[in-house]
């Protein structure tokens, strides 16, 4: 009998399918990432949440991986909102967020969390000015006020008057916020609270913010979406990661602190703000507002692993023991090359400390 | 067909018999589809629907923190950009199909053209979202920069231009929808007897005398249901929007601010929403639904009708 | 054009020759400069935009880019090959799904009950899915899979973008299939065959290259939807098959949230591996549409 059309189409589709999974499988024994002769089981931690420190973990959990053998981690920068969420809808074996979980949201979790911070990271201003001076310095008043939408040019008095010398280009400014909930965002309003008391009334603190309803605002998702409008648009200036900005070599802004000085965001200056709490509470959550001390730069922040209290997987629970293990032993002495605060080491033996919770 | 006829012959029937019944089954499940559709969704959105109500449509607030949720910006950002597209997809789409109609071109040409337009079509959203961030934006500054300046006391032009906004984000979607556009007035233009175009150069008309008062006025119906088609795509277009929209929810006549859409909302806000937040968002979806299905439908039953209308034409004359 | 036969001996036989600079060939030759220029501008955003993904795309386009994972910011190499694995699979899924049950729901369309109630609905039905925003078959994905699974899953894409897929078939299928002379099926008919045979004989063979046609357009349209995927297969920065196993249930990359993903980023090595993203997505489905309409206009002949 002849072979019909549709029937040879089913033939070869089968054979095409048939041929397509075995040169995956084939694909993934042959790829150099996989250790070669392993026989145990790898094991998934699947992680979601901040995209603040996904520069500095994705680095980790690939450095981890290579040194592990048996465990690999695929960690989704989603934003700390979404991996608060997915932590709750146990859609993930841990989440990352530099906005510590609220008591509300930590009593919706069966489970139980762990919070550690992992690494600190400077929010910057990053700008985007053609034919700005080497240099932008914004004072407090300078700062809020761009946030407030009430400055919509470059050379504004207000931002002119901390800049003496330096000449400034008339050129409109783009605020550029991010568009999903984020920690990022949480951690810049705690600031903005602490320092602009209309800011405080007006916007408050939060993982998403009712931004002013003016014209020269966009919104974009993640750290990473706001860098790239920032060097995309003239004018622009945003909120990010210093590693962000360290990284595409955008310049960011000089920032008064609360003793009236302008810093740089520096390791140094971001090491002394760390070093203006002294106590840390027995949940490891510690805000700094607004940190006292000349040299200190002004907004800074922990970022915090989320984990579950208790894993049924033992080896997930193992994983997890050692991934954490790993990235407050050696992963430390890569944070600062890529823009991040490595952790004060009274702080990295609390959080050693606090990984025996998890079980 | 094999010698033991009776058996072979019952076996046929039921395989036959079975053969109608699961087409018929899987006709009518294409139909419980689209009602599972509308159904999921108005479902998934009831909670909303309860909590907020009509508010939902007249509110500008979307404040998952105070779960205060309100889609009247997003309303007027789709409908705006929607517009503005379909102005350019209009304008570009029926001088396409013009000019591939009326005899301009030789066939080659022709049909460069029309495949021109045909792969327009076939590019992905996200791949003319991409262009557009990286190419459009940047060509338009100088001069939306311009037209700030000089037309700033002009509603269109009062804002400072920023990048991501309507401007950009109409554009991309204007070319997006054309061969939408061009493809359905084509049809119409075709379809127009060529007697009535004949019967007009006969008289002495000029070829633009005959395509304004013959040719057009003839396919018109056609051409506003293509205008109707393209308006429904570009309502419903998600990826390019919320890469060039700007995603900030703004009640603004100006085409150089960043404005948001409902489509685009859902795609930046759903993988990261809490339970409140979802019920909004599938509330947005039922509305999404709601314009767009009625510009489908709309379009749809007014093509229909032109077809209808010319068949007429055809046989009365 | 008013002429009264009075006037016939005065008439004026030049003004029956074309002038060129009377008002009426005037306005006639600037409305094909207008006209034409427009048509021409119509054609600059498609050059202007292949001509950018071929150039960018091609230039971080390598082997490793097809078999290497998604890089880390700043990373040297890497690439996309779970995208593509993870695109190719949703697309079957959905083409699993949709192809059966949109040809045999276009046999009943165009050969069972072409005349029943129940086809008209259905042919309705069918259009107004055909303009269903694409982000809503996501939403409803969402809804049905995601929610109901717990997890983003290739199954919730594939879901997804079968609904997406089945109209287009459904509506194409049916076209070529009444597209059949009607003294071939009458032939087989009138020589006894069941509707089942003379569709497995006639019809299905004779309206084959149709009905392949439109399945090819559907690929072309799934492969290159991002929406739907964004919130039901998600992403994912390792391959489907892992361990062996092919991993279904668990968030997929696909390619075109791929090129979202990394479009928006600040770092150059990932923009540009969004670009050469592009460029395979694009030549990908490009090479589908033109074997599509190869196949139509061999039917045509």
């Amino acid at each position: 009998m002849k072979i019909d059309p549709m029937r040879r189409l089913v033939l070869s589709l089968l054979v095409l399918s048939c041929a397509f999974v075995a040169g995956c499988a084939k694909n993934e024994s042959g790829s150099p990432s996989s250790s070669s002769g392993s026989s145990a089981a790898r094991t998934k931690l699947q992680g979601s949440g901040a995209s603040f420190p996904a520069p500095l973990y994705l680095r980790w959990f690939k450095d981890y991986e290579k040194e592990s053998s048996t465990v690999y981690v695929d960690y989704q920068a989603k934003g700390s909102g979404a991996g608060i969420q997915d932590l709750i809808n146990e859609t993930v074996d841990f989440a990352a967020s530099d906005a510590a979980m609220t008591a509300e949201e930590i009593a919706k979790v069966k489970n139980g969390v762990v919070m550690l911070p992992m690494t600190a990271g400077k929010v910057v201003l990053a700008y985007n000015l053609p034919n700005g001076p080497a240099e932008v310095k914004l004072s407090r008043e300078a700062y809020c006020k761009i946030l407030m939408g009430e400055i919509t040019k470059w050379n504004d008095p207000v931002i002119a008057a901390c800049n003496s010398g330096a000449t400034l280009p008339d050129v409109a400014i783009t605020v550029v916020v991010r568009s999903d909930s984020s920690g990022t965002t949480h951690v810049f309003s705690t600031h903005l609270s602490a320092v602009n008391p209309q800011w405080k009334e007006k916007y408050g603190i939060n993982k998403t913010i009712n931004w002013p309803n003016v014209s020269h605002l966009v919104k974009a998702p993640k750290n990473d979406g706001v860098m790239a409008l920032v060097k995309q648009t003239p004018g622009a200036i945003g909120y990010v990661e210093y590693g962000f900005a360290l990284q595409t070599k955008q310049p960011v802004a000089t920032l008064e602190n609360q003793s009236g000085s302008y810093v740089k965001p520096t390791t140094q200056s971001g090491q002394a703000s760390l070093a203006s709490v002294t106590d840390v509470p027995e949940d490891l959550v510690v805000w700094i507002a607004d940190p006292v001390g000349a040299d200190c730069y002004p907004i800074v922040s922990y970022t915090w692993l989320l984990c579950y209290q208790k894993y049924s997987d033992p080896a997930k629970l193992k994983a997890v023991h050692n991934l954490v293990d790993y990235c407050v032993g050696e992963g430390q002495s890569i944070s600062e090359s890529i823009g991040y605060i490595p952790l004060p080491p009274s702080m990295i033996e609390k959080v050693r400390a606090a990984t025996a919770k998890i079980q | 067909m094999k010698n033991t006829i009776g058996t072979s012959l019952k076996f046929e029937r039921t395989i036959d018999s079975a053969f109608r019944r699961v087409c018929w089954t899987l006709a009518l499940l294409t139909i419980l589809l689209g009602g599972l559709i509308v159904f999921e969704i108005f479902y998934h959105a009831t909670p909303a629907i309860k909590k907020y109500g009509f508010s939902f449509l007249t509110s500008s607030q979307w404040d998952p923190a105070n779960e205060a949720y309100g889609v009247l910006p997003e309303i007027w950002g789709t409908f705006y950009s929607s517009v503005l597209a379909l102005i350019v997809a209009g304008l570009l789409g029926v001088s396409v199909a013009i000019w591939l109609t009326q005899n301009f071109l030789p066939s080659r040409v022709e049909w460069f053209l029309k495949t021109v337009v045909e792969l327009l079509a076939a590019i992905p959203s996200v791949v003319y979202g991409l262009w557009g961030f990286y190419y459009v934006i940047p060509m338009l500054r100088p001069f939306a920069g311009w037209l700030h300046e000089q037309f700033s006391w002009v509603p269109f032009f009062s804002t400072p231009f920023t990048g991501p906004g309507i401007l950009p984000a109409a554009l991309v979607l204007g070319i997006m929808i054309l061969p939408t556009v061009a493809s359905i007035s084509r049809d119409a233009l075709s379809a127009v007897p060529s007697r009535l175009k004949e019967a007009a150069m006969g008289l002495g008309a000029t070829r633009w005398e005959v395509i304004w008062k013959v040719v057009l006025p003839t396919a018109s119906r056609g051409i506003g249901a293509a205008l109707v088609l393209g308006f429904g795509r570009a309502i419903g277009e998600t990826m390019a929007l919320a890469m060039l929209a700007g995603n900030s929810s703004r009640l603004t006549l100006s085409l150089l601010s960043p404005s948001n859409t409902l489509a685009a909302r859902l795609a930046n806000q759903f993988p990261e929403a809490g339970p409140s937040e979802a019920s909004a968002l599938m509330f947005a979806a039922l509305v999404l639904m709601a314009l767009s299905l009625s510009a489908n439908v709309f379009g749809v039953v007014i093509n229909l009708r032109a077809r209808y209308k010319l068949a007429r034409v055809g046989v009365a004359r | 054009m008013s002429m009264s036969p009075a006037t016939q001996q005065e008439f004026d036989t030049q003004s029956l020759f074309y002038n060129r600079w009377k008002s009426r060939s005037l306005r006639n030759s600037l409305m094909n400069w207008v006209s034409g220029s427009i048509a021409l501008i119509a054609c600059l955003p498609l050059l202007s935009l292949l001509g950018m993904v071929i150039y960018r795309g091609s230039r971080a386009l390598s082997w490793s880019s097809f078999v290497e994972l998604p890089p880390a910011p700043m990373q040297e190499g890497g690439g996309f090959g779970n995208a593509m694995v993870g695109t190719i699979t949703m697309v079957s899924i959905a083409a699993l799904l949709a192809v059966p049950s949109g040809i045999l729901t276009a046999i009943f369309l165009a050969f069972l009950g072409p005349d029943s109630k129940l086809a008209e609905a259905v042919r309705f039905v069918a259009r107004v899915l055909s303009g269903l925003p694409s982000i809503l078959a996501g939403v409803f994905a969402y809804a049905m899979v995601v929610l109901v699974m717990k997890s983003y899953s290739a199954f919730a894409g594939g879901v997804a973008l079968a609904v997406l897929m089945l109209p287009i078939i459904l509506l194409t299928a049916e076209q070529s299939m009444r597209m059949v002379q009607a003294r071939l099926i009458e032939a087989a008919v009138g020589m006894g065959c069941t509707s089942a045979q003379v569709v497995r004989r006639v019809l299905l063979p004779t309206a084959f290259p149709g009905i392949l046609t439109g399945v090819l357009l559907a690929v072309a349209r799934a492969a290159g939807e991002t929406a739907p995927l964004l919130f039901t297969a998600l992403f994912s920065n390792y391959w489907l098959v892992q361990e062996g196993q092919l991993k279904l249930a668990e968030p997929t990359a696909s390619l075109a949230v791929f090129i979202f993903n990394f479009s928006g980023s600040a770092f150059d090595n990932l923009v540009e591996m969004a670009w050469s993203g592009a460029l395979i997505l694009v030549l990908m489905i490009l090479t589908l549409n033109l074997s599509a309409q190869l196949l139509a206009k061999k039917l045509q002949r």
